[in-house]
């Protein structure tokens, strides 16, 4: 595949290796904030190749672990309702609400989906006329363009049984967040290529001044990876905190000027309550209100439902970079991708079931 | 689902006022939606998530960064220590199958 391959290449991959041994003299601690970031490094075994002063810490950046119990709890509800098609990327289906998760709905006789795009969900309720189709839209600014415009498509053609579950997060109040907590130990950042691919890089400057660390936008890919570990260490050794692109070929600072213009119509900013974080205030996005006969929260009355997280499960310490997932006493044994106790271990995505799917054996086998 | 990843566009439509395209990646072929990149026309990559293109990958980007990468190893083996250089390369690095 174009620019997949090339971004591979081993032989380059050691070249950066070996810039990277060279220039790092002190401690670099940097936390990756994207899911997908974490899981290529864990993959590649990133992390074990750098020198030891040089320490990645996984960030809050899977929107499949940090959707909020009680917004699960409210599609399990709206999915079990006789009259709705729920749709759903695949991930979400083993998310363990309160009690039970999709999975368990559908195998209850409840009609849930997985699709590929929220456009397919539209296409569903298009056909399906009589039914309530329901999409759970969740995501990072990466995938909110995509929910946006299914919304405006959908008043746009007047389909009416067709709504939105919107939890839509965002990555620089999460930054903000990562850096005010008191544990805080990071130095610097990964951005999230894709979310800039969207958003552009405008956010950042502000953020690496005011907690004066580097951010530098990457991609995914392990050369990728690596030039954005190269950049950061560079930087701390020369004691700069700037915001660095390197992932041009896919980030154009602006962003994508249609794609912000849908969002601001669609979405407007609210508090959103992160999984195993808490609340963060203007994390996200909710449908704005013109929107609003779009909303399934309104549909299907479930905004009451409320719930707390109670289990032994330390994803929250997580996601906020405070211990690696082998630190959780129930990894590997009580808790695995088959039978997950929290949400970090059901997503590809997240930092648990990246460490279960490539570190099991050393790790449990260390402990 | 945060995958993004990138594929060539073979050709392009209109649906219900959309403008859309059919992509291939690597083989594997999917509705695209173009609305976000309106003007990306047969042949040129973009890069999908959930059957959205959310940019065209900038392939003078892509080859610069590459480049960008080549030099650093030149470079190092320029100024950089010869014989160790020499070693890297005879054993296989250190961890890379660990
Ligand atoms: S291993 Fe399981 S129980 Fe432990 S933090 Fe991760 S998801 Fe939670």
């Amino acid at each position: 595949m174009k620019y997949l391959d090339e971004f591979s290449d081993p032989r380059l991959a050691e070249r950066l290796l070996d810039q990277i041994h060279a220039s790092a003299t002190r401690p670099a601690v940097m936390m990756e904030v994207c899911g997908g970031q974490t899981h290529s490094i864990i993959r590649h075994g990133i992390d074990q190749l750098l020198p030891d002063c040089v320490e990645m810490i996984h960030g809050p950046g899977c929107p499949v672990c940090v959707t909020p119990l009680e917004i699960i709890d409210r599609a399990l509800a709206i999915a079990a309702r006789p009259e709705v098609v729920f749709c759903s990327f695949g991930d979400m289906l083993r998310v363990p609400g309160s009690g039970r998760d999709l999975f368990s709905v559908k195998s209850a006789g409840g009609d849930v989906r997985v699709v590929y795009s929220p456009l397919d969900a539209l296409g569903l309720a298009r056909e399906n006329p009589d039914r309530e189709v329901v999409f759970f839209g969740i995501g990072f600014e990466t995938t909110a363009p995509a929910n946006a415009m299914t919304v405006h498509q959908a008043q746009r053609l007047g389909v009416r049984n067709f709504s939105l579950l919107v939890s839509h997060v965002l990555v620089p109040p999460a930054v903000a967040a990562v850096m005010e907590s008191p544990d805080c130990r990071v130095q610097a950042f990964l951005a999230a290529g894709h979310v800039c691919s969207v958003m552009g890089t405008s956010q950042y400057p502000s953020l690496a001044e005011k907690y004066r660390v580097p951010i530098v936008v990457t991609g995914f890919e392990p050369l990728d990876i690596l030039e954005g570990i190269r950049r950061v260490v560079l930087q701390l050794e020369e004691g700069r905190h700037e915001v660095e692109n390197a992932y041009p070929r896919a980030v154009p600072a602006s962003g994508n000027l249609p794609a912000m213009e849908m969002l601001r119509d669609v979405f407007e900013v609210t508090d959103r309550t992160w999984r195993g974080i808490g609340m963060i205030p203007d994390s996200g996005w909710r449908l704005a209100e013109k929107y609003a006969e779009f909303d399934a929260e309104r549909r299907f009355d479930v905004a009451a439902i409320r719930t707390s997280e109670s289990s032994l499960c330390r994803s929250g310490e997580v996601l906020q970079g405070l211990i690696k997932p082998h630190a959780c006493q129930a990894f590997g044994k009580e808790c695995t991708p088959r039978n997950p106790l929290g949400a970090t271990m059901v997503s590809s995505e997240g930092a648990c079931s990246a460490y279960y799917a490539y570190r099991r054996l050393e790790l449990v086998d260390a402990k | 689902m945060c995958l993004a990843v990138p594929g060539r566009v073979l050709h392009t439509a209109e649906v219900d006022g959309v403008p859309m395209a059919e992509v291939d990646f690597g083989g594997v072929r999917k509705e695209v939606c173009l609305q976000y990149v309106p003007d990306a026309v047969s042949g040129e990559y973009v890069i999908v998530h959930v059957g959205f293109a959310i940019q065209r990958l900038d392939e003078i980007s892509a080859r610069a960064t590459l480049a960008d990468f080549e030099r650093l190893g030149l470079l190092e083996e320029e100024f950089g220590d010869g014989l160790e250089a020499a070693a890297a390369q005879q054993s296989p690095k250190e961890g890379t199958d660990r």
